[in-house]
């Protein structure tokens, strides 16, 4: 085991997961504890740019493993790839995003390097006894727990998007390319293809800002301001499940327990109380404004700004004053 | 067709979740425990499954965890498993989500199951490890937070639609293999009281450590992660209410967000 820091740079279409360029900031600060060198791994096909991007954040060594075969994800191929990448640079740590690729690839890792994991973590750092100690949110972020993986044995952690801001840097890492080599059974798994479900709007899952609407919008046309503010701030647009059952938004916008998990760096909750299964989504957002008519909704708790009134007054004002921004 | 659902027994999701005297664990005295609801979509495919294909020789539901976790056993059962393995065992509980999934493959590797199915995480301890791991260590392709699965043309292929970043990877998959389940797929259906006094008679068998061949060794050459020190989550600074007409709150919104959070 040598004292590197290895990172999976997520990309797809030759475009980097922001996620990806996040972890290089707690990779930097494990690899000066342990005084080890931060290496990053790209896998895809046409992977030039996405290995510009992660150069630029500041890391030291760059593996591309670059196949047609690898043009889309699949979770067979890919943790072939990473596990060749992996045992090629002997990490301490390995770290992925807690996107949706991460947390698929990252046990099967895991397992397959011998590694101990800890998902979605939002804290991490080198004990004195050389072992990587994380804090990761459990219950839905009701509580958080440290769990400390072994020392003795590689370890491998999901970062959870938004815990941390990208660095950059000056880039020049030195490259090297790995060619693919497929196991054996790694066509089992086939992508036939990527069917986009939001439209033109950004993603809950991919999104800085969102604008979440509840059952107080009492049906779909009256979200449409809710889409003219998204519109402006370059946001997606979110609904709690209420919204999602009585039809007024496509379950794929459903924030919380049984939707999204988001951790955006604005939530928005327009008309929305703050059930627990609702904040379980969104709870790990940065900043979070509530506009509520009851004072007493729970989600006012959460939030670090709230507005009692009208969100159908408030909406449209919000829009025009962020319009105003812009000139 | 076999088919394998594993299971977890959670507290209910509406849990106020109270930090035991140790620190390294929940309090749980007089917590509702459920099936996790990730694991109610899995059961439910199982049974759509033999309900719509006459292949489907069986569905067995496999759950780790204390004499309580009979409990969501019975529940699966009653919705549609034929029979359920339980893994009880104080040492058990020392396992971590990788350990577990290794313990898990070494009791059900030579049972011959074509497709397993399980939730896409449990909503108590969040890690979502389970699934990919178990088909790591089965030697199976998984599809994992599927949202809609139907047999291929041939029959002996899946399509699952998977949940990503704002689109649906649709991907085919080969028998056996593993697939994670998430909302989207069919809401599980409520166990009825007859069939509740039903499931009561379906086999249950239980298993022990002892009773699993190479335990020791498929626990040890994985994971080992330990949790300790629960904390509650972190403080949000109290937050500040807008007052005045809707206009003027407006305006010291936007002004806030710009100029103290910085976030537009
Ligand atoms: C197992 C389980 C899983 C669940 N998963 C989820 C999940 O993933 N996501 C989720 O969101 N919920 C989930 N729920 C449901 C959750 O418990 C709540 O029922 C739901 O979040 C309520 O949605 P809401 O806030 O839109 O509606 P309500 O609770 O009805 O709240 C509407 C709010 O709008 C306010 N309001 C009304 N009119 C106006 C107005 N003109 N202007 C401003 N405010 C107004 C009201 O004061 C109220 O606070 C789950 C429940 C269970 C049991």
């Amino acid at each position: 085991m040598t004292n590197d820091i290895f990172i999976f740079a997520e990309q797809r279409n030759d475009k980097l997961h922001p996620a990806a360029l996040q972890i290089v900031t707690p990779a930097k600060a494990l690899a000066e504890k342990t005084g080890g060198q931060v290496v990053a791994c790209v896998i895809g096909d046409a992977i030039d740019n996405a290995a510009t991007a992660i150069d630029k954040a500041g890391v030291e060594r760059i593996i591309t493993i670059s196949d047609p075969s690898l043009a889309m994800y699949s979770a067979l191929r890919y943790r072939t790839a990473l596990t060749a990448a992996v045992q090629k640079v002997d990490p301490k740590v390995t770290l992925l995003p807690a996107t949706f690729m991460g947390r698929d690839l990252s046990p099967r890792v895991a397992v397959r390097t011998k590694a101990a994991l800890a998902t979605d973590v939002i804290e991490l750092q080198i004990n004195d006894g050389g072992a990587l100690d994380v804090v990761r949110p459990i219950y839905n972020g009701k509580a958080t727990c440290h769990v400390t993986l072994p020392a003795d044995r590689p370890a491998i952690a999901s970062v959870r998007p938004n815990t941390f801001a990208a660095p950059s840097g000056a880039g020049g890492a030195q490259r090297e390319a790995l060619s693919f080599e497929p196991a054996s059974g790694d066509e089992r798994i086939d992508v036939k293809e990527i069917a986009k479900t939001g439209g033109d709007i950004k993603d809950v899952t991919e999104a800085d800002i969102i604008v979440s609407g509840g059952r107080a919008l009492k049906n779909e046309d009256n979200f449409k301001i809710l889409f003219d503010l998204a519109k402006e701030l370059d946001a997606a647009v979110g609904a709690s499940r209420a919204a999602c059952d009585a039809g007024y938004q496509p379950h794929t916008r459903q924030v919380g327990l049984t939707g999204k998990t988001v951790t955006p760096k604005l939530y928005f909750a327009f008309g929305i109380s703050g059930a627990i299964q609702h904040m379980a989504g969104m709870r790990g957002s940065k900043v979070i404004v509530a506009v509520n008519t009851d004072p007493e909704a729970p989600m006012f708790r959460v939030a670090d700004y709230g507005i009692v009134a009208d969100l159908f007054k408030v909406v449209p004002l919000l829009t025009a004053e962020i319009k105003k921004l812009e000139r | 067709m076999k088919i394998l659902v594993v299971v977890k027994q959670v507290p209910d999701s509406t849990t106020v979740i109270r930090i035991g005297s140790d620190g390294k664990d929940i309090d749980r005295a007089g917590v509702k425990m459920v099936v996790n609801p990730f694991d109610e979509f899995a059961i439910e495919q199982a049974v759509r499954l033999r309900e719509t294909r006459s292949d489907v020789e069986s569905i067995t539901a496999l759950i780790v965890g204390p004499a309580q976790a009979a409990e969501a056993l019975r529940t699966v059962l009653a919705v549609g498993a034929n029979d359920a393995i339980h893994l009880e065992d104080q040492a058990f509980d020392q396992l971590d989500d990788l350990q577990t999934a290794a313990l898990i493959a070494a009791v059900v590797k030579a049972g011959g199951y074509d497709l397993v199915l399980a939730g896409k995480q449990e909503i108590d301890l969040d890690s979502g490890q389970l699934g990919p791991a178990l088909a790591e260590l089965l030697d199976i392709p998984h599809v994992g937070v599927v949202t809609k699965l139907e047999f291929a043309d041939d029959g002996k292929s899946l399509v699952a639609n998977r949940r990503i970043e704002g689109a649906d990877e649709v991907v085919q998959v080969s028998l056996p293999a593993l697939i994670t389940c998430e909302k989207g797929l069919g809401e599980m259906r409520y166990p009825s009281l007859p069939n509740l006094m039903k499931a009561k008679k379906k086999p249950v068998r239980k298993l022990t450590a002892a009773d699993v061949p190479g335990f020791a060794e498929a626990t040890a050459g994985v994971g080992g992660s330990t949790m300790h020190t629960l904390e509650p989550p972190p403080e949000r600074p109290p937050g500040k209410i807008l007052d005045g007409e809707p206009d003027e709150a407006v305006r010291e919104l936007v002004r806030l967000l710009r100029e103290e959070a910085k976030a537009i």
